[in-house]
């Protein structure tokens, strides 16, 4: 007979997401189940290995016999729970989403050094948005080439703040911050000095490849020259977490 | 600290001041100060000190628009109105001081047989007016600290929760959500650390009530947070006030003083093992900070911005730990019940909303102040008895609650009475208790735009419905009102409104779209109209 199984905190839970039965442990959240099973929840603001923002709003998906929609990158899972992640309303508030994201700064990605490889683009070619509804803003912002091998756009910047939590939680710099309010808010370096005057600055470039769109990029790259590297975030931080 | 050396104490205070038969009470509170009370305040004082008659510093007596008040009361009657003047200046108080206890100067009266102060009643405002709020001995000698000492040697903390909960108090910052459901939540998690927060971050246009308390009643506060960490097993507070309010701040800050100083705050309060401290965090002018996890971000030192509710404060707040998080006015109703029993409380108001609820009468209304009225009062007789109506023998055209995230209700909907489930189902909320009222020459759309431009500016920038749909809801109110608008605009702007509630991160963000939808609900045609003109 062999010995009896220690007790475990470990609780696993089955669930339900567009119909099907998934099972998982409960302190993970919808949207880690959903990219482990191949399901293709959209986000600009989460990426596995940096903590949860919750703000981009792409990642909503409906509970059956709740009228609120909850965000999947923040959400655990739970016994019973029946999820969907692709209804038409979400369909159409993703496209509101993003169209207001085009109409906010400057994507015009014909110009852009990340074209083609652009997470804001593919989504956008994603849900067949072939136009904007609401006006541009035309707002003209900065471009920082201070520092000797990335730049930053901000006319390209969406605000997800990957930037900030990887130069934060991976890096250990804490170079990159938010100032200012609503629209006018800006991913800034230090305090709001040149991103080449920064003394916190290691110039690991974990920002640029964790960068979904072409606000953060090496220089030197021309258009649809810039391709991005994720894939060392989840090691690095599963080798830490082992640790 | 037993209750009877609690009652020997406030005897002692009381017979200190033996010997005065008038208060001549002069209200200090912020718009008084504004229209002069100070100079008024320094010319009584100088004439007026003497062993019968004392002059005195108070907080708000309700009806601002009528500031600088003053009122004579009479000490051995403390059940008879006070005589109580308007508009004094400074050039009044020899007449005034020489009345006391004569006939009144009847040219500076303010009659308080009228229905802004008979139709009120006052339990959160009970001592607004009355004592002086930077005095610790004039709240005991009112009746203050008892519930606390009450509570701490005669009340296990899950009889105050029980109590609490008996009550069937809500939440007063504008959710409603159940304040003893949300005490028993904190009370449950296991011992440790544990934070309790009041939330003076008031910023809804035209909302002061918030203010008022403070100024007016500082320690009714403090007793109501100590019972609260009391009750959920917490030793740490924090005041979260903004920093527009100072008057406020410097009143609250005396009132930590002294109750330090009298044993009613620090270590070993009245001799038990409770203890408690309390400090004030300024907030720096961001209207988001009113939102629970912000104000928590704000206090920690971090950009204040709201994060993804669960985990609630409840379970995982301040620096994670399990905090308490009330509003100014729900902490000033404590006190009351565990003095007079949750059952007391119960009976006032209405089924599910109970007690009373502090309105602050702005626009244009003839008694422009603040008023405490039991739940289930209809707007009616808040607006056109209490409030006196609109000034000028304009209409009433609408009334606006809640600030950004409320609505505007028409006159047809007058009779309804104003609890927190009522007005939810006419599109509006309770809010913290602003109340704007329009007269016919406001346009409906120009106040949708002004929330929205509100909204759009007080965004923090998280989340991408709030920062951008904000953003360009606010354009298209703006075209629309300039005539320059289509049918087309006012379905995108609908549409916009729906995602922006459905999708947004916080509060602020999914309410922001309810004075356009209310507006649209009841007067719709003004929107129309201005589509008309701009197709000709």
């Amino acid at each position: 007979m062999p010995i009896p199984a220690p007790p475990t905190n470990v609780r696993v839970v089955t669930f339900q997401i567009d119909g099907r039965d998934y099972s998982a442990r409960e302190d993970e959240t919808i949207i880690e189940v959903a990219r482990e099973n191949g399901i293709p929840i959209p986000s600009l603001c989460y990426l596995e290995g940096l903590s949860t923002w919750g703000a981009c709003r792409l990642c909503l998906v409906e509970l059956a016999g709740s009228p609120r929609l909850v965000a999947a990158c923040a959400t655990q899972v739970a016994e019973g729970l029946q999820i969907y992640t692709d209804t038409p309303r979400l369909q159409r508030y993703r496209r509101t989403i993003l169209e207001l994201l085009f109409a906010e700064r400057n994507h015009v990605c014909s110009v852009c050094v990340s074209n083609g490889h652009c997470e804001l683009q593919a989504l956008a070619q994603r849900y067949g948005l072939d136009h904007v509804r609401v006006p541009y803003r035309h707002v003209a912002y900065e471009v920082d080439a201070s520092h000797e091998m990335f730049r930053v756009d901000h006319n390209r910047c969406i605000l997800c703040t990957r930037c900030v939590r990887v130069c934060d939680e991976v890096e250990g710099a804490h170079t990159w911050d938010v100032m200012g309010r609503g629209s006018d808010c800006r991913v800034i370096t230090d305090m709001n000095r040149p991103w080449g005057a920064s003394d916190t600055c290691t110039s690991c470039g974990k920002c640029v490849q964790v960068c979904p769109t072409g606000a953060l990029v090496k220089q030197g790259t021309s258009v649809g020259e810039m391709t991005k590297d994720l894939h060392f975030l989840p090691y690095i931080t599963r080798r830490r977490h082992n640790r | 600290m037993h209750l009877d050396d609690m009652f020997e104490r406030a005897e002692e205070y009381r017979a200190e001041s033996a010997g005065v038969e008038h208060e001549v009470r002069v209200c200090m509170a912020a718009s008084c100060q504004s229209s002069g009370a100070q100079p008024v305040f320094a010319a009584l004082s100088e004439g007026g000190q003497g062993d019968a008659c004392r002059v005195k510093a108070v907080g708000c007596m309700g009806l601002c628009s009528a500031g600088p008040l003053v009122a004579v009361a009479e000490v051995a009657a403390p059940n008879e109105a006070p005589v109580l003047y308007r508009d004094v200046r400074a050039a009044d108080a020899p007449d005034i001081l020489a009345s006391v206890g004569r006939q009144p100067v009847e040219r500076l009266r303010c009659p308080t047989d009228q229905p802004f102060f008979t139709r009120q009643q006052r339990i959160v405002l009970a001592n607004a007016g009355i004592i002086d709020p930077d005095s610790f001995k004039g709240y005991v000698a009112a009746g203050g600290y008892f519930a606390l000492i009450q509570a701490l040697t005669e009340m296990t903390p899950a009889e105050v929760v029980q109590e609490v909960t008996k009550s069937g108090l809500r939440g007063r910052g504008g959710g409603g959500y159940p304040t003893g459901l949300k005490w028993s939540t904190v009370a449950k998690m296991p011992p440790g650390q544990k934070y309790v927060i009041c939330n003076a971050d008031e910023g809804d246009p035209g909302a002061f009530m918030d203010r008022a308390v403070l100024e007016s009643d500082p320690h009714r506060i403090l007793e109501g947070m100590a019972i609260a960490a009391y009750a959920v097993g917490a030793n740490k507070g924090y005041v979260y006030v903004r920093a527009e309010y100072p008057l406020a701040v410097e009143r609250i800050a005396t009132a930590i003083r002294k109750a330090k100083r009298a044993g009613f705050m620090g270590n070993r309060i009245a001799e038990t093992q409770f203890s408690f401290d309390v400090e004030i965090r300024l907030g720096a002018g961001a209207f988001v900070c009113g939102e629970e996890t912000a104000l928590m971000a704000s206090i920690e030192g971090l950009r204040g911005q709201p994060r993804p509710r669960p985990p609630y404060p409840a379970q995982a707040g301040l620096w994670g730990y399990p905090t308490l998080i009330n509003n100014v006015e729900t902490y000033a109703n404590i006190a009351p019940i565990i003095r007079e029993g949750g059952d007391w409380f119960a009976d006032i108001g209405t089924e599910r909303s109970k007690g009373t609820k502090v309105f602050a009468l702005a626009g244009t209304i003839r008694n422009t102040g603040l008023i405490e009225v039991p739940m289930g009062t209809t707007l009616r007789d808040i607006i056109e008895v209490i409030g006196g109506g609109i000034p000028g023998g304009k209409a009433f055209k609408a009334v606006q609650t809640g600030g950004p995230s409320g609505g505007c209700l028409p006159a047809a909907m007058l009779d309804i009475p104003v609890d927190y489930d009522s007005l939810r189902e006419l599109g509006t909320i309770m809010g913290s208790g602003g109340m704007i009222i329009m007269d016919e020459t406001s346009s409906m759309v120009d106040v949708a735009r002004y929330f929205m431009e509100f909204c759009m500016s007080e965004s923090c920038g998280k989340c991408v419905p709030c920062r951008a749909g904000t953003l360009q809801m606010h354009g298209l109110l703006d075209k629309i009102a300039k005539a320059r608008g289509s049918a087309q605009d006012l379905a995108l702007l609908e549409e916009l409104c729906d995602m922006v509630q459905a999708t947004s991160l916080c509060g602020l963000g999914q309410t922001a779209p309810n004075p356009v939808l209310s507006t649209l609900r009841y007067f719709r045609e003004e929107y129309e109209e201005r589509l008309a003109a701009a197709q000709v």
